[in-house]
């Protein structure tokens, strides 16, 4: 009865004095995320990307962009049918499967295409995702969050153009732990992952790298500013997107 | 009650045993895919659902299936039923059950599972399914259980249960709606964007849920004092009849449509599985179409359908071709071809089937001491017992001499 009385006392005596700090703690952390943005970051409304394909349309130079994009990333590399893939290329008639024409112009038809996710405005895989671990910007980039993930795998079924990858096994034995690039996490096995539009270098006031590497090839900018780049060489050239009849509405755009 | 499952004859144990055996192996197979990660799995990127996700869509039929007994009992005071509703509602708990491990062994990071309930989303019909698939194991429990409790005390069933079993009919319809949702909605998946998806499903799991749930009641005959009412068995027979028509029917209004319409991405999973893939698929799908041929027709046979010798061959039957269309074909014609038009075959891994084993064995295990506990009740309470010349205690029954088995249907003892 003494004893617990004392420790009854005790710990009252430890509240109150925890009582007395806590608000100027609540205070510090109320309303504010602790991070602030940083103030070089670029914003859009909403971000689309324009492939310019008369410029940009062989397997090399496609597999360069790849390339940087993969390593800044610490994207894996998995032979197989269990790969993991940011940005990658294919064949016309894979690319567009329900546009494809027999008479197509040679030139087209040979062309191989530039393939990523396309941050759709409707994203199937953000609607299935049972999580939130896949979610929509307010800027429009579809993005994942890799530590949220179970690894259901659902979003891959939803995806109309196979644009997510799995980590079927662990990622890091994929890697080059030389060539790390310390500036991006990299992943753990079970989770999915994909393009996500670079938003890592969006926040300190870059280009997605593909565009950067792409000379010229790969427009990107806000698509609802009516003054924007992209909106310009929409404006000029005539473009197609991939599986129009999904109705995601994909913020890729193709110059054919 | 519990108690009763532990009580049993060697046979009894050494069976237990026998299954603790493959749970292990399997266990061993699952614990390989936890420290390596799923790429023992014969999925893909193209692929990403495999084996795993297919048996919970087969055995979300046989949850539903057991509606198929109680649904006569309550809805339509079908009496003849009474004393099988627990078998129905017990086999629910186990399919339950399993259709919730196989969800569990088929995600990437089963340590973050308590995600769907911490961040739940209701845009996603993976959560709805949980909700359903949960909520239906809960409701056979309680409902089950209870019913069971109160027959051995010789007591009526209490009123406040009857809301939980109104409410468990309904909801197994659900439980085979949101799963069909599970694949329904995505675009770019012909094979499984279709509007009677859900229909498809819902067929196909009253006849062949109900069909596995016959076969292991036979068994159950073998090896208890239990018997099946004459009267009951016949007429889940019938429904699994009709639900076995329906669901080829929707099949075919599905081939229609693809061919007919000649649209490309409608044709191409059916041409893919009957034509295009690897001999043994396609011969597995033709398998298909021949059993449910033959089963149908063994069916609709009046003659044939109550030739008990027949039946499990007849019921076995169905059942490897609904699997055949259901857990198997329904899946890799979904995902093939991918949305690129091209083909990525899948086939499952030893390890991914070891995994499998190790959840139906659980599965049994749960059926073998449910059963166990019911028909224990049943010997007590004295409930569809068998009778010397081989009908059910439920049934009307004159039983002249050893080899004329005098069970009389209710219709023709009225007329008497």
């Amino acid at each position: 009865m003494k004893n617990s009385r004392r420790t009854f006392i005790k710990l009252a005596g430890i509240a109150a004095a925890g009582l007395a700090v806590a608000p100027k703690k609540a205070l510090a952390s109320e309303g504010h995320a602790p991070v602030k943005p940083n103030s070089t970051a670029i914003h859009a409304e909403h971000w689309a990307m324009v492939i310019d394909t008369t410029k940009l349309h062989t397997a090399e130079a496609i597999d360069k962009l790849a390339g940087v994009c993969h390593h800044i990333h610490n994207v894996p590399h998995i032979e197989g049918k269990q790969e993991v893939k940011w940005l990658w290329h294919d064949t016309y008639a894979h690319t567009f499967p329900e546009q494809e024409n027999p008479h197509l112009a040679e030139e087209v038809h040979e062309r191989v295409f530039p393939l990523l996710c396309n941050h759709c405005e409707n994203p199937p895989c953000v609607r299935v995702c049972p999580t939130k671990a896949t979610f929509q910007r307010p800027d429009g980039i579809v993005a994942m969050d890799y530590h949220r993930c179970i690894g259901c795998r659902y979003c891959m079924a939803g995806c109309p153009y196979g644009s997510r990858s799995f980590n079927w096994g662990e990622p890091r034995l994929g890697l080059d732990l030389e060539k790390l690039n310390p500036e991006f996490p990299t992943r753990m096995r079970g989770v999915v992952e994909k393009c996500n539009f670079c938003v890592e270098r969006l926040a300190v006031g870059k280009e997605p790298a593909c565009v950067e590497a792409s000379e010229g090839a790969m427009h990107f900018g806000d698509l609802k500013d009516p003054d924007s780049e992209v909106r310009k060489v929409l404006r000029e050239k005539f473009t197609i997107r991939r599986k129009p009849s999904a109705g995601t509405e994909p913020s890729v755009y193709y110059i054919i | 009650m519990l108690e009763l499952a532990l009580k049993g004859s060697k046979r009894y144990y050494g069976w237990i045993a026998f299954l603790l055996v493959l749970i292990a192996i399997g266990f061993a197979a699952y614990v390989n895919q936890l420290t390596v990660g799923l790429k023992t799995t014969g999925m893909s990127r193209d692929v990403s659902w495999g084996f795993y996700i297919s048996q919970l869509t087969y055995l979300v039929g046989l949850a539903a299936s057991g509606v198929m007994i109680v649904l006569p009992n309550y809805f339509h005071s079908y009496k003849t039923n009474k004393h099988m509703v627990i078998f129905g509602e017990f086999m629910a708990i186990a399919a339950c059950v399993m259709c919730l491990l196989f969800v569990i062994v088929d995600i990437g990071q089963p340590q973050r599972m308590m995600n769907m309930v911490f961040h739940p989303t209701p845009n996603s019909i993976l959560f709805w399914d949980m909700i359903v698939i949960n909520g239906y194991l809960f409701l056979n429990l309680l409902c089950g259980w209870t019913c069971l409790q109160a027959d051995r005390q010789h007591l009526p069933h209490p009123k406040w249960v009857k809301p939980f079993i109104y409410t468990s009919i309904i909801w197994a319809f659900s439980i085979h709606t949101v799963t069909a949702f599970l694949y329904q909605g995505l675009p770019g998946r012909h094979y499984w964007l279709t509007a009677i998806l859900a229909a498809r499903f819902l067929a196909s799991a009253f006849c062949a849920g109900p069909a596995i749930l016959v076969l292991v009641l036979l068994v159950t005959e073998k090896v208890t004092t239990f018997k099946m009412p004459k009267n009951a068995l016949s007429t889940l027979v019938k429904i699994i009849m009709y639900a076995m028509c329906i669901n080829m029917f929707f099949f075919l209004l599905e081939v229609f449509t693809a061919f007919y319409s000649n649209i490309p991405g409608h044709m191409h999973p059916l041409l893919y599985l009957f034509e295009h893939a690897s001999t043994g698929l396609v011969t597995l799908m033709w398998t298909f179409v021949v059993f449910a041929a033959i089963s149908i027709t063994l069916l609709v046979t009046p003659r044939l359908r109550n030739n008990l010798k027949l039946l499990p061959w007849t019921l076995a039957m169905l059942i490897i071709a609904t699997w055949l269309d259901k857990g198997l074909g329904l899946l890799i014609g979904g995902f093939n071809p991918t949305p690129f038009d091209t083909i990525t075959p899948y086939w499952p891994t030893g390890k991914e089937l070891l995994v499998s084993m190790m959840i139906y064995s659980i599965g049994a295990l749960i059926v073998t001491v449910l059963f166990k506990i019911a028909t224990e009740v049943k010997e007590e309470v004295g409930h569809s017992q068998k009778l010397p010349c081989g009908c059910s205690s439920e049934d009307t029954c004159v039983c002249s001499s050893e080899d004329d088995c005098g069970c009389v249907s209710e219709e023709a003892a009225a007329e008497a």
